[in-house]
């Protein structure tokens, strides 16, 4: 037990919602008979949550702010739908397709932002408001029909890496991306354990760090092996590759850039935040910009996925998507969240619907199941917090800092002594 | 004396927290009918130990024992004290806003006749319990639209008519002025008259040497001693002493100020009500700041001090009319508040918990979120330097923390404010204005704020305290201007001050400062 209170920063429950990941994996895991593991599944679990996993990235950021986003799904819908007509009438190439598709998200963030953050509206009307406008708008705009996209695009949606160089049985990029991404796990955990030491901040013990990183780096070297030997023509999907490199983008920003900190600091105490010098309608505005590009990205790469663009399109995401960032930490509340939270909270979520499927139980009892796991995860956080323990992960790599709290207490001063030395 | 009745006794109380000893053997004793006063540092555990007596802390949670009105007491929740006429208020007003007085006042206690409230019954109640605080607004007016020295008395209306015996008071002249303090103290002397126990938790030692007849002194979580104020000739040097554990010589570190050329100033500056049109806050003050220089202004509660340092601070309050700021003789404009950063300035607010502070952050990344800028590298903030410039600043001013990188709700009022102090003084200011720097801070806390106030000044910076303590500004500062609704109506030297002649200019408008 000290062992593992070492490995994991001193706090386990930090750590909880991983733990029920890796744990809800590995049940599902024995009872399908090792069916969830398999390269085809992984691959499928990837592709069928990732325009959610994309829409949580967004969320997160909203909910940090103290705000919410229904209309996430509708916006995705409408934007599909005008990709897809425009496309097929104006013969567009994919990638002004895409960039158009991205513009006209812009476009409805710049919209929903103005009536959040200049006007003041909450963003529950505003984005409730949204969501009939778009729904409306797609079927307006698709009369309601089914609209396919070209070959070309369905890439975004449903593409692999490609085969290149020798034939060694493998995927050669996947294996090129999972090497790379576990040799950057190891460089990033030496410059923190460096930087800690030339802070003089307490440095955990060598086989601390050693475990850590053996662990971190056998779960993605695993993952890529699965990824690598799938069904031939398959491999790591490029929805998947998009939702990684967004991830670490958003993750940098939100933790180690100035936009990060003032959207935490305007979802913590908007007033102190606009004390400090903090723009807090342009933090407002940019957040409800940035969840409507998304929700566009999300709604082409679905659209990319099934084929072709419909009038239900993304009816329930934004539910998903609030679903996914409160089972990762977030507070109603506002200031509380990360974006890897999120994507553990999509993937648990993710995870749970195909173990269920993979079991046969049907959409019935899955549904029924998935809600009181959401209310599970968030009473156990509420519980937590009410203990005076720190929330389980939302605080979770928040800073992006292992940087360890000094053990002993530093001096304190008595308020007497302070006066003693001035007198 | 000793033959007067004992209407409360708390013997042997300890108190412990994970890892804390809150309240360690104390023992607290109150004659029935007197005032008895509660002192000592934040901290101390006063507040632990009337939460423990009202049943916040229920039976059971706590060791040794409560004798009241001759029996043991084994409370359970509020309740169950309220029930036996112990009733506390608290220091955040327990009232809802929207409610009136009337409403508010029967809030779970609702004269009723089978679930329906008997609202007839509710008024006349009202009116006499209003009057017995001497409140003459209509029952129905709503909570917000009454100052915050009325709705202390709502509070006490509202203890009353649950027909209270023992009266709990935390802090209960922190946010009021210094006439609706004087009332309150007036009013608990008044129900002392009526035979009411009250119990005053309060850092205003020189209303504790008015009021009380006696008080026991809690330091680190131990009851230190029972002064009788009358037959101990106690004053608040002895109080002090008691609470800090020697003798204080001077409650302001000494300093000698180096003023210099003028730093900063404002011309005609004019102000609206942010909702209120035709209502000026800011009447055409004008004013200024030289270097090195600490000043005063001082005012009533409601007078526009608060309204006139938040308006220059970046527009960040009112509607602006007209005026001009001038750093170093040259104009400045400050329309948003990143622009008066810029310019140099820095603005410490009154209101900690909900104007000063994100709770939900730690210690050090509240350090660096006025001035991020400066530790930022191309798009990153580097953590870093993040870490070690809390550090810096923890060791300068000492905080009392475990480490930077606890939060921020965890420190006490004075810690709170001296990360506050930290943040704005990593903004290098050449001008910072300090709203009410000591609210709710203990006696020795706030003298290092104090030292840290005169320390910037000697640094060449330019400081304006707001206080709505006559003693701190008088003992801080070296010159003192005075506003009284929405003007400045004079200016007095260090000098030539004292709390007649301030008090005086604070309450009539005379003539105009040129």
């Amino acid at each position: 037990m000290d062992a593992l209170k070492k490995l994991f920063g001193g706090n386990t429950r930090q750590f909880g919602m991983i733990f029920a990941l890796v744990a809800l994996i590995i049940l599902f895991q024995i009872l399908t008979g090792g069916l969830t593991l398999t390269p085809d599944n992984v691959i499928n679990l990837f592709n069928g949550n990732s325009y959610i996993l994309i829409l949580a990235i967004g969320m997160v950021l909203v909910i940090i702010a103290g705000h919410i986003d229904l209309s996430v799904g509708s916006i995705a819908a409408a934007v599909g739908i005008i990709v897809a007509i425009t496309m097929r009438d104006w013969h567009l190439p994919t990638w002004v397709g895409i960039i158009f598709g991205l513009a006209i998200g812009a476009a409805i963030g710049v919209w929903q932002g103005f009536w959040v953050a200049y006007v003041g509206i909450p963003a529950f009307i505003v984005t409730l408001a949204g969501m009939l406008i778009f729904r409306g708008v797609n079927q307006f705009i698709g009369q309601s029909n089914t609209v396919p996209v070209p070959q070309d695009f369905q890439y975004i949606g449903a593409g692999y890496l490609p085969e290149i160089g020798p034939d060694t049985g493998y995927n050669n990029l996947t294996l090129l991306i999972g090497v790379l991404g576990a040799a950057f796990v190891v460089y990033s955990e030496l410059r923190s354990r460096r930087e800690a030491k030339q802070l003089g901040a307490e440095v955990p013990e060598l086989w601390v760090t050693v475990t850590k990183v053996v662990l971190i780096c056998a779960a993605i070297l695993y993952a890529t092996y699965l990824f690598a030997t799938g069904r031939p023509g398959t491999s790591f999907p490029i929805p998947g590759i998009i939702l990684g490199v967004l991830v670490l983008i958003y993750g940098f920003v939100s933790a180690k850039t100035i936009i990060g900190r003032h959207i935490y600091a305007v979802g913590g105490n908007r007033h102190a935040a606009e004390l400090s010098g903090v723009q807090s309608k342009r933090v407002n505005f940019l957040v409800m910009m940035n969840m409507a590009i998304l929700s566009a990205l999300a709604g082409m790469v679905f659209v990319g996925r099934s084929t072709a663009s419909g009038p239900f399109d993304g009816t329930g995401w934004e539910l998903d998507a609030i679903a996914a960032v409160f089972i990762g930490g977030a507070a109603v509340t506002g200031g509380v969240g990360t974006v890897i939270g999120s994507i553990v909270g999509g993937l648990v979520m993710a995870v749970l619907n195909n173990g269920l499927q993979l079991l046969g139980i049907g959409a019935d009892r899955t549904a029924i199941i998935k809600g009181l796991v959401l209310l599970a995860a968030v009473a156990f956080d509420v519980y937590n917090k009410s203990q005076g323990r720190r929330s389980i992960i939302g605080l979770l790599m928040r800073n992006g800092s292992n940087r360890a709290v000094p053990a002993q207490p530093d001096e304190t001063t008595k308020t007497s002594e302070v006066l003693a030395k001035e007198a | 004396m000793a033959n007067e009745p004992v209407i409360l006794q708390m013997r042997s109380i300890t108190k412990e927290f994970p890892g804390v000893k809150a309240l360690s053997d104390v023992s607290l004793s109150v004659k029935a009918g007197e005032i008895h006063a509660i002192c000592g540092e934040n901290g101390a555990g006063k507040s632990t130990l009337m939460k423990v007596l009202s049943g916040v802390y229920p039976h059971g949670t706590y060791s040794g024992e409560i004798v009241y009105q001759g029996e043991v007491q084994e409370f359970k929740d509020i309740r169950a004290s309220e029930h036996a006429g112990i009733v506390i208020i608290h220091q955040e007003l327990a009232l809802i806003p929207e409610l009136s007085i009337m409403e508010n006042i029967f809030l779970g206690n609702e004269p009723a006749k089978r679930g329906v409230i008997d609202w007839k019954e509710a008024r006349r109640r009202s009116i006499d319990l209003m009057a017995r605080v001497g409140l003459t607004e209509d029952p129905d007016t709503p909570i917000k639209e009454i100052g915050v020295g009325k709705q202390q008395l709502v509070e006490i209306a509202k203890a009353l008519n649950k027909s209270v015996k023992l009266l709990i008071l935390d802090e209960p002249t922190a946010a009021l002025n210094e006439s609706d303090s004087q009332h309150l103290l007036d009013l608990i002397l008044g129900l002392k008259g009526r035979g009411i126990t009250s119990i005053i938790i309060s850092h205003k030692l020189n209303e504790i040497e008015q009021v009380a007849d006696s008080i026991t002194i809690i330091r680190d979580g131990k009851s230190i001693e029972t002064l009788d104020v009358k037959a101990d000739g106690v004053d608040e040097d002895r109080i002090i002493k008691g609470m800090v554990g020697r003798t204080l010589e001077s409650r302001f570190p000494d300093h000698t100020p180096h003023i210099g050329e003028v730093l900063f100033e404002v011309k005609d500056w004019t102000v609206q009500h942010p909702t209120v049109p035709d209502r000026l806050v800011c009447k055409g003050s004008n004013f200024f700041v030289r270097k090195g220089e600490i000043v005063g202004f001082a005012g009533l509660m409601g007078a526009g001090r608060t309204e006139l340092a938040r308006s220059i601070f970046g527009h960040s309050y009112g509607k602006f009319i007209s005026g001009q700021t001038f750093m170093h003789g040259k104009e400045v404009k400050m329309h948003t508040v990143a622009q008066a950063i810029d310019a140099g300035l820095g603005y410490v607010t009154e209101d900690r918990k909900s104007l000063g502070l994100n709770l939900l952050d730690d210690i050090k990344t509240t350090t660096v979120s006025a001035g991020l800028k400066k530790i930022t590298k191309g798009l990153v903030v580097d953590v870093n330097r993040e870490y070690q410039v809390a550090e810096e600043y923890r060791k300068s001013l000492r905080t009392k923390t475990p480490s930077v990188d606890e939060g921020v709700a965890k420190l006490s009022g004075g810690n709170q404010q001296k990360v506050v102090l930290a943040k704005w003084m990593f903004t290098d200011p050449e001008l910072l204005i300090l709203d009410e720097p000591t609210r709710g801070i203990d006696v020795g806390a706030k003298y290092e704020i104090y030292g840290i106030i005169q320390r910037l000044a000697n640094q060449g910076k330019g400081v304006i305290v707001i206080s709505s303590e006559l003693p701190e500004l008088l003992g801080l500062s070296d010159r003192i201007y005075t506003i009284f609704e929405g003007a400045i109506t004079g200016v007095l030297d260090k000098e030539e001050a004292t709390q007649e002649s301030l008090m005086k200019l604070m309450t009539q408008s005379r003539k105009r400062v040129a």
